[in-house]
């Protein structure tokens, strides 16, 4: 990350450089991100004087705080019981067969993670997914194709 | 709270005062309940669960070590439920181990080993979790070996490293059944903040965290018969070896232990006392010139407070924590270091050996030691000044390999030169000792009269307080001296890194008008070393610090200065304190590092 | 829909008077409004079931300069997705109940800690605290809430956990005691409450105690927010009274082929169909046998679904999830899941399964936190229940 004292100095002004400021300027971080790379990690021990272990064991129990690079858009499929029974293995299929890449990658062009996670608190409405915060439920694969393509879109639109 | 709490344990009535724990009213009256995550040294932590016990009315057993008494308590340590609670408890900590005790560094001293040896497990245990593990063996750093397949996951290390020194190299990481014990970004541990200071080894209850052994390197020294084989011991050796060989703490073992060494094959050997004696001429000179330049000669740029620098874990610290205050630090080398400088210039010149056909061995109570040893500063001879640092439990290790019955040896005397040594170096292995011996030395150099403590013991500065101040007024010195008459000397001592950050953080921010600070890294000084044999407590620390000051009570000699074999090298060799000898072998550069 | 059982509105039912609601227990005094909610018989709704009025009490009495109120939007359960819908539909609710929690035990600041997954809440959340603020400035009253995100751990559902959170650590449960009332939040006296329970104060503090209380049956008081997923055709958020018999709730909301209910989510228990009438839904005590461990989540299983891709499921999760800090969760965690594995493989006997059973007790009884504790509880249910399923 370029300018990254600065970037976080920034982080650490916006939220507080008390211990309690840690979790909030991670997810800042991640949001703005997609990653929450090693030096990162170092700028914000500085800030709030703590240790850099610390802020990595604290960054690594959650499971939205990731040190590898995601995506820009960053897609969670719920694999947890309800959406299990409701089919949750055709919508990653599906994904994956849409995106050429296998659960846990990123798509070459860096537009898409695929990932699973754990129940998202949509079990009435599953299979459910987040893309980044986003909700999307009741998923079918033809659903899962006409979300993707939408996003596909913004992405060109916003690139010319 | 003077308040007395009465329970029942295992129906025998104990009566304790509010806030004790159960571990330890049980422990009041000679019930042990087993335990991993605890140490004395530590906070609670209650995680492992090996110390469940049962409170009669409660379905869910009681963690001893984490739940505090209440009136009327009624605990039962050895019923059916905790038995079987227990058996499983470390049913699956063995699941989750590489348990390969033969062929482990740790054997014979493992907390988890003897647990399970208490409670033979047999073969009907879980499912292996090892072979799917991929855990990793990190063995880059000369101090450290990091072992995951060996950790049990009781954070002992992350605690020592956290709260007894400030470190903060270690950290858990992820979560479930990825946790593990990590450094940042799961990086060797040469590579991060560690200051081999091994105080994560001394609490590690299995073979998770050791040192780095050179046991076989320097069996294989003593076994070339080209080569010759001096070995130093360090002052805090003597009063801790004896533990490690079915001894009780406390016990002063210098004559066996150098009847050992001798039996073993070491072609001399002699003592890092003769060299703490040099350093406290070599710093207590230093001091007194950084005195005069700021007073006297109102140098700018002269930094006071000085601080010692023998501990090279706190030499390691400061590099990476206060890299802006390295100016503060003696120049000295530490005893270990110039004991080295020395032994491949000078002795090998008075007993005639080819420098490059010696190998220097030492003792140390300390893991930081061998990291030392290997700076690239530590090279002054021309050649690696000190080959190979084995701590005391690995000398222990060699005692036993070299089949000595070490209770049973005659008491021998060292070798000479280099071998001679005071009282003053002796202490050299507790905290406030460095400080203690200097000022023997410094006040005499003044004044020209001794010491106005009672028996030179300079009370003040002796004991386990985290920071201890003392003051010594400067009255009728010598005419050289006359800038100090009047002058309140003020010291300060502080062992453990999470102190010596605290005193730092007063120098930092001007609010120290200490002139002098001794910093240990560990707690108690080099008699709680990283290296020193297993178990610690502050129970134990403080039967060697006894230990040490009988010591210095009963040597001939008290001060360095008074050191014949000191005064010998300064004629022969060395010249001066401060000379151009000196600054060439016994004093050294500092190099700034991350602090993260 | 068929006729069944009664569906209540209590919490959901669109009423904007926090104005009225807030100043009319403001004129009342703090020992008045505790003695209401514990005679409205309230527990919680988020864990351990714990009375709300004697939480605040006990707050309320315990010395500290500073205070909290804390309420638990974590909602990681499987299966629950209850507060989700409380927080966005009636979130003045919730911030009432807040406040007034406040006063009595003399907070002045509250949170709200909001699980990761729900992030797309906070736009409406926010706007809703905003407005509340101007409600509690106008009334004078110095209470001000803020949103706390986590990013994707059920444990910090836990309240030390959650607390541990907060302050910056990774999310690990702490020893018991000391308990959240006499040192919480940044060791602080805290209160810290489930969304849903928060969301009843209300009701009580408008109703006055007694509608409560005639709601339900004894030891499990009011009307509870079912969170019902799985094999039915009426998936969704129910507001039903205590006391019902599972059979009756799958009279209502199975697919008429229901052989297991999960009630509690992957943390409660699972129930066969032969004791779907014996089970009375509530909180454990004389009437119900089993507890209602978290907040109200109904999972039913069609005689489609392999029990034992359940369970593994559920294992999954908790290895998973588990904090990782103590020996018996995190270790024990994974042996259950190889374990059924093994057995299934045929690489162990079934009897092997007896070994699991006792390991998931001794979990019940030595685990540091509810999460270890009550892996047994789907853990065993399944297993005694559908042995068959595990082995063949
Ligand atoms: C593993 C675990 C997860 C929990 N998750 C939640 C949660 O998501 N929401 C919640 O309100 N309580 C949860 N709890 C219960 C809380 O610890 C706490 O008891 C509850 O928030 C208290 O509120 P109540 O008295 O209103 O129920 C959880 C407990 C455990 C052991
Ligand atoms: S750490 Fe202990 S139990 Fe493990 S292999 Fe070594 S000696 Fe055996
Ligand atoms: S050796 Fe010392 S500094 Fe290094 S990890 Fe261990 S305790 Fe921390
Ligand atoms: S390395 Fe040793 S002290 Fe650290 S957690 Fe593992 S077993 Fe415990
Ligand atoms: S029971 Fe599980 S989640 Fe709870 S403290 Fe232990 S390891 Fe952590
Ligand atoms: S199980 Fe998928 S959202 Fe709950
Ligand atoms: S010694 Fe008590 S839990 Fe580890």
């Amino acid at each position: 990350m370029p300018h990254t004292g600065e970037y976080i100095k920034k982080l650490a002004e916006r939220h507080g450089r008390r211990l309690e400021s840690l979790l909030p300027i991670l997810e800042n971080v991640y949001e703005d991100h997609h990653i929450i790379p090693e030096d990162a990690m170092v700028e914000i021990a500085r800030e709030l004087d703590v240790s850099a272990a610390k802020v990595y064991g604290t960054a690594t129990f959650y499971s939205f705080l990731e040190t590898s690079k995601g995506g820009k858009y960053v897609i969670r499929v719920c694999k947890t019981i309800t959406c299990m029974m409701h089919g949750k293995n055709q919508i990653i299929k599906e994904l994956e067969e849409l995106l050429k890449i296998n659960l846990g990658e990123t798509t070459p062009d860096g537009l898409f993670t695929l990932k699973e996670t754990n129940c998202l608190g949509q079990c009435h409405r599953g299979p459910a997914m987040l893309i980044n915060d986003t909700p999307y439920t009741e998923l079918t694969p033809s659903k899962v194709r006409d979300i993707i393509n939408e996003y596909r879109l913004i992405a060109q639109k916003s690139a010319s | 709270m003077d308040e007395k709490v009465n329970l029942k344990i295992d129906n025998l009535s104990v009566s304790v005062d509010t806030g004790t724990t159960i571990l330890e009213a049980a422990r009041k009256i000679n019930i042990r309940i087993p335990t991993l995550c605890h140490h004395e040294d530590l906070c609670v932590a209650g995680n492992c669960r090996v110390c469940v016990v049962e409170e009669s009315g409660m379905g869910r057993l009681q963690p001893a070590c984490a739940i505090p008494v209440s009136e009327g308590m009624e605990i039962h340590t050895n019923s059916m439920k905790v038995r079987n609670a227990r058996k499983q408890i470390i049913e699956l900590l063995i699941s989750e181990h590489r348990a390969e005790c033969t062929t482990c560094y740790k054997n014979g001293k493992c907390e988890l080993q003897a647990l399970s040896n208490e409670y033979i497990v047999g073969e009907s245990g879980f499912l292996p979790l090892v072979p799917l593990k991929g855990y990793t063996i990190d063995e880059f750093s000369p101090s450290i070996i990091k072992d995951d397949s060996k950790c049990i996951r009781c954070q002992r290390c992350v605690r020592t490293c956290d709260q007894l020194q400030s470190v903060g190299a270690l950290t858990v990481a992820h979560k479930g059944g990825e946790m593990k014990i990590s450094t940042f970004f799961d990086k060797p541990i040469y590579e991060v903040v560690c200051t081999n200071c091994g105080q994560c080894v001394n609490r590690c209850p299995t073979g998770a965290l050791t040192e780095k052994t050179y046991i076989n390197e320097v069996w294989n020294a003593i076994d070339n018969p080209e080569k010759f084989v001096v070995v130093q011991t360090a002052p805090a050796v003597r009063i801790a070896l004896g533990e490690a060989l079915d001894m009780e703490p406390g016990e002063i073992v210098t004559g066996k232990m150098v009847a050992a060494l001798r039996r073993m094959g070491f072609n001399a050997v002699l003592d890092t006392d003769w060299s703490a004696d040099l350093t406290i001429i070599e710093e207590g000179n230093e001091l007194l010139q950084r005195l005069k330049r700021v007073l006297k000669d109102k140098e700018p740029g002269v930094k006071i407070p000085m601080t010692t620098s023998c501990s090279p874990g706190w030499i390691k610290f400061i590099e990476h924590t206060f890299p802006d205050f390295l100016e503060h630090l003696s120049t000295a080398k530490s005893p270990q270091q110039m004991f080295g400088a020395l032994a491949k210039t000078f002795y090998a010149g008075k007993i005639g050996v080819e420098p490059s056909n010696m190998v220097s061995v030492s003792v140390m109570p300390c893991t930081a030691k061998k990291f030392e040893a290997n700076r690239p500063e530590m090279r002054a001879s021309g050649y690696q000044d000190v080959d190979f640092v084995v701590t005391t439990r690995e000398l222990a290790m060699m005692i036993k390999q070299a089949g000595i019955d070490f209770r049973s040896l005659p008491d021998d005397d060292y070798d000479t030169i280099m071998g001679e040594s005071t009282g003053a170096s002796v202490i050299f292995g507790a905290t406030g000792g460095v400080m203690e011996a200097a000022l023997r030395t410094v006040y005499e150099v003044v004044t020209g009269r001794e010491i106005p403590f009672d028996g030179l013991n300079i009370m003040p500065v002796r004991g386990m307080e985290n920071v201890r101040e003392a003051s010594l007024k400067i009255e009728n010195p010598l005419p050289e001296w006359d800038f100090l008459d009047g002058v309140e000397v003020k010291t300060c001592v502080a062992h453990g890194l999470s102190n010596a950050k605290k005193v730092m953080e007063q120098v930092k921010n001007g609010e120290a008008d200490y002139h002098f600070i001794e910093i240990m890294a560990c707690p108690g000084g080099c008699l709680g070393g990283g290296g020193q044999p297993l178990p610690t407590s502050p129970e134990i620390r403080k039967k060697r610090a006894e230990a040490i000051y009988r010591e210095d009570a009963g040597k001939k000699i008290r001060k360095s200065h008074e050191n014949p074999e000191i005064i010998q090298v300064y004629e022969e060799f060395l010249v001066e304190p401060l000379g151009h000898k000196s600054h060439e072998l016994l004093h050294t550069t500092y190099t700034p590092r991350n602090r993260y | 829909m068929k006729k069944g059982l009664k569906r209540l509105d209590l919490i959901f039912k669109n009423e904007h008077d926090c104005d009225v609601i807030l100043k009319k227990s403001l004129n009342r005094s703090n020992e008045e409004l505790v003695e209401d909610l514990i005679s409205s018989g309230l527990k919680g709704r988020g864990g351990a079931g714990f009375p709300t009025g004697l939480k605040w009490k006990l707050t309320a009495e315990a010395p500290g300069d500073e205070k909290y109120v804390i309420c638990n939007a974590d909602e990681g359960e499987p299966g629950t997705f209850k507060d989700r819908e409380i927080l966005s539909s009636v979130p003045h609710k919730v911030l009432t109940g807040m406040a007034i929690c406040g006063r009595i035990v003399g907070a002045q600041r509250g949170f709200i800690y909001l699980r990761g997954e729900y992030k797309f809440l906070i736009p409406e959340l926010q706007k809703a605290i905003n407005d509340f603020h101007e409600l509690t400035d106008k009334m004078k009253l110095p209470f001000r809430v803020e949103i706390f995100t986590g990013a994707g751990a059920y444990i910090c559902g836990e309240e030390s956990a959650l607390f541990e959170s907060m302050e910056g650590h990774r999310g690990e449960p702490r020893n018991k005691p000391p308990y959240p009332t006499d040192a919480g939040y940044r060791n602080r006296p805290t209160v810290i409450n489930n969304v849903e329970t928060l969301a009843h104060t209300y009701s009580i503090l408008k109703y006055g105690p007694e509608k409560f209380r005639d709601l339900g049956v004894k030891d499990s008081r009011g009307s509870k927010v079912f969170s019902v997923s799985g094999d039915t055709p009426i998936p969704g958020i129910y507001e039903l009274e205590f006391g019902m018999t599972l059979q009756k709730f799958v009279d209502d909301f199975g697919d008429g082929d229901a052989k297991a209910v999960q009630v509690g989510g992957a943390a409660g228990f699972c129930v066969p169909r032969k004791k779907f009438d014996k089970t009375v839904i509530g909180y454990q005590g004389k009437l119900t046998g089993i507890s209602l461990p978290t907040g109200g989540s109904m999972m039913i299983f069609n005689s489609s679904r392999s029990m034992y891709n359940v369970l593994h499921n559920y294992l999954d999760f908790f290895v998973e999830e588990s904090c990782g800090q103590c020996t018996p969760c995190r270790v024990g965690t994974q042996q259950l899941l190889l374990g059924i594995e093994a057995v299934k493989r045929g690489d162990k006997s079934s009897q092997y399964l007896e070994k699991l059973l006792e390991l998931a007790e001794t979990m019940r009884v030595t685990a540091k936190c509810g999460l270890g504790q009550s892996v047994a509880n789907s853990f065993s249910s399944i297993v005694e229940n559908f042995r068959e399923e595990m082995i063949y």
